[in-house]
């Protein structure tokens, strides 16, 4: 069985209603569908605006979606009542991008990490205490630094701090929406292989949520790629990488930059008329669909 | 022929407690019809690089020192009536944010407009027939009608091809880049830095590309200068910078992305950007540095030639 089902998840946001207005409906999220195994690395790729990021959110109920089903060791999320909901929120959890708006400036470090051991009334005070000792090691943060606050740390380390207070639950699935985006360049991978490492050691599933294609190579098994709200492509990194078959993975893939000056490039603009925006995904190979 | 000569530019921030130099003794030329990228981590002196070239340092800032000879006058010398001949005339900077550096209540037309009028280059009758032209160049679709726009009209993308027609209006010699597609979705990107190629061409511009993306470099500049902490730390041609780079953070920054066999560790640099005002004495970057020696931690290393066109900022490459 699959960790995470996601069926026909669909997401409609209303823009500008007013008291005698009928709003315009915005579908964000529109018919989708995946698994994630246990243990793997899903990825979901796509631009802003794509509804990547509000189907993360609409996992773990943070977005009510409109409509579909998601299912977690095969429970069904969107049955749950509020208290259930917050039981099942154990199991599951979310690393933001921006680690300097996700972090309470008011709140020390410590805090910041007990926080959802008091909501879940986890452990007594030393127990906490001891525990969040342990998650500042686990994410390599200096256990000195405790009792500063989020504006006495750097992006990375911050962000090492959001992974600290995800982990605290001791969840099996968390949602990375683009954890390393908002750091510099030369402190992301510092983060990439800690993720990388808290995987193994602590047998993580991740939904990795970002537009860096590189980055998403190297860390996913398996990629969904996202255009205007749909699923156009999803199959493993190497087939996706090797053999794109939607016109818009095409021009995705070839717009990225790569570093090497002698690479041969071969830019391929977007036709949005040469495909079907309402075509469904098919089989194209083995564990490889696309819309097309 | 060098278009722009930097020479010992220095830049300070008087700050309540004490001076922070921001750009710490940085020299580089562009040549003619020459794209030079400078890359760099956010806060290593970039974008306060290219606002000095501009003559935009703000108090508290101030330049404490150096030379910008340009067209074989020193800007530093001249008079801010003078400077604002140059301003947009003849070097023009194109900003990051293209949602915020358009004035929300102007039309496009009546902004690129604004910039004609202001140097004299057209009236503001015939400035709106200019600026249907400069957006056809950048190919807006239906420049014509578009001209009456108002930024929220238009996409990230296509308000970043108006300020590229807004730079382009005076027919510069030299467009100043600050992070031009770093807001941009990566098939935008793509769209952009095609359009800054050509547009290069058929302008015959020089362009100073300032961007954290290596791989933005590598697709767009002739030659290579590597900022870290104020100061820049290696410059060379586009080639030698990605196949043999010659300072341990140039070489750490290309080894640590994403690459190689995929879920392989990435080769990180370790410790974190410094805080000016906080620099480590010596070389900046030696307490990140895997191959540090005794001299890196005492003073601030010099630019050593590192092959040919090419400088590194390290001890390893000092004559013994």
């Amino acid at each position: 069985m699959p960790l995470v089902e996601v069926s026909n998840l669909v997401k409609h946001f209303v823009r500008n209603a007013g008291l005698f207005r009928r709003g315009t409906r915005v579908t964000a999220v529109d018919d989708v569908s995946f698994t994630i195994e246990q243990g793997e690395t899903f990825g979901l790729v796509g631009e802003s605006g794509s509804g990547k990021t509000t189907t993360g959110r609409c996992l773990l109920r943070l977005i009510e979606p409109t409509s579909g089903d998601v299912r977690f060791r095969g429970q069904n999320v969107l049955a749950l009542s509020p208290s259930e909901l917050r039981a099942a929120r154990r199991g599951m959890q979310i690393v933001f991008q921006d680690p300097y708006s996700s972090l309470n400036p008011r709140m020390r470090a410590r805090h910041i990490v007990e926080e959802p051991l008091v909501i879940h009334r986890l452990g007594t005070r030393t127990e906490r205490h001891d525990r969040v000792a342990e998650l500042f090691g686990l994410v390599g943060l200096d256990p000195t630094h405790l009792d500063r606050y989020p504006h006495e740390f750097s992006g990375g380390q911050r962000q090492r701090i959001g992974l600290a207070r995800a982990l605290a639950l001791t969840p099996s699935f968390v949602i990375l929406d683009e954890p390393v985006s908002a750091l510099d360049v030369s402190v992301q991978a510092q983060i990439v292989n800690l993720l990388m490492d808290l995987q193994e050691r602590l047998s993580l599933t991740y939904l990795f949520i970002a537009h860096d294609l590189r980055l998403v190579e190297h860390i996913c098994s398996r990629i969904a790629v996202m255009y205007l709200g749909r699923i156009v492509e999803l199959g493993t990194s190497a087939a996706l990488f090797a053999a794109p078959q939607h016109p818009y993975t095409r021009a995705l893939l070839s717009s990225i930059p790569v570093a090497d000056p002698d690479a041969p490039r071969h830019r391929i603009t977007l036709d949005p008329t040469s495909f079907s925006r309402d075509a469904q995904l098919r089989r194209v190979a083995e564990g490889h669909w696309a819309a097309v | 022929m060098n278009l722009i000569s930097v020479a010992h530019l220095t830049t300070v921030f008087d700050k309540p407690n004490g001076p922070v130099t921001a750009v710490d003794d940085v020299s580089f030329e562009i040549r003619e019809g020459e794209t030079l990228g400078l890359v760099g981590e956010s806060g290593c002196g970039k974008s306060v690089t290219a606002l000095a070239l501009m003559g935009l340092i703000q108090p508290p800032g101030r330049i404490a020192g150096g030379s910008i000879l340009f067209k074989s006058r020193d800007l530093l010398k001249l008079s801010e009536p003078e400077m604002r001949k140059v301003r947009g005339a003849e070097i023009s900077l194109i900003f990051q944010e293209p949602m915020t550096a358009l004035n929300p209540v102007f039309t496009i037309g009546d902004q690129i407009g604004e910039t004609l009028a202001v140097h004299k280059r057209a009236t503001r009758r015939e400035a709106i027939g200019v600026a249907v032209e400069l957006l056809d160049k950048v190919r807006i679709p239906d420049a014509r009608t578009r001209v009456r726009d108002y930024p929220h009209q238009l996409s990230g993308g296509m308000r970043q091809r108006v300020l590229i027609a807004m730079a382009l209006a005076c027919r510069p010699s030299l467009v100043i880049a600050d992070e031009p597609t770093t807001a941009l979705d990566v098939t935008i990107q793509a769209q952009i830095l095609d359009l800054l190629r050509d547009m290069k061409a058929s302008f015959s511009l020089s362009l100073l590309l300032i961007t954290h993306d290596l791989g933005v470099v590598a697709e767009t500049a002739d030659r290579v200068a590597v900022m870290y902490a104020g100061r820049i730390v290696e410059q060379g041609p586009v080639r030698t910078i990605f196949r043999q780079p010659q300072h341990p953070y140039t070489r750490g920054l290309l080894a640590s992305m994403p690459g190689g066999a995929p879920g392989r560790r990435l080769r990180a640099i370790d410790g974190n950007v410094p805080t000016l005002g906080e620099l480590p004495p010596g070389c900046a970057f030696h307490p990140r540095c895997p191959e540090r020696f005794e001299p890196c931690t005492l003073e601030p290393p010099l630019d050593y030639p590192a092959g040919p066109d090419h400088t590194a900022k390290c001890y390893l490459h000092a004559p013994r």
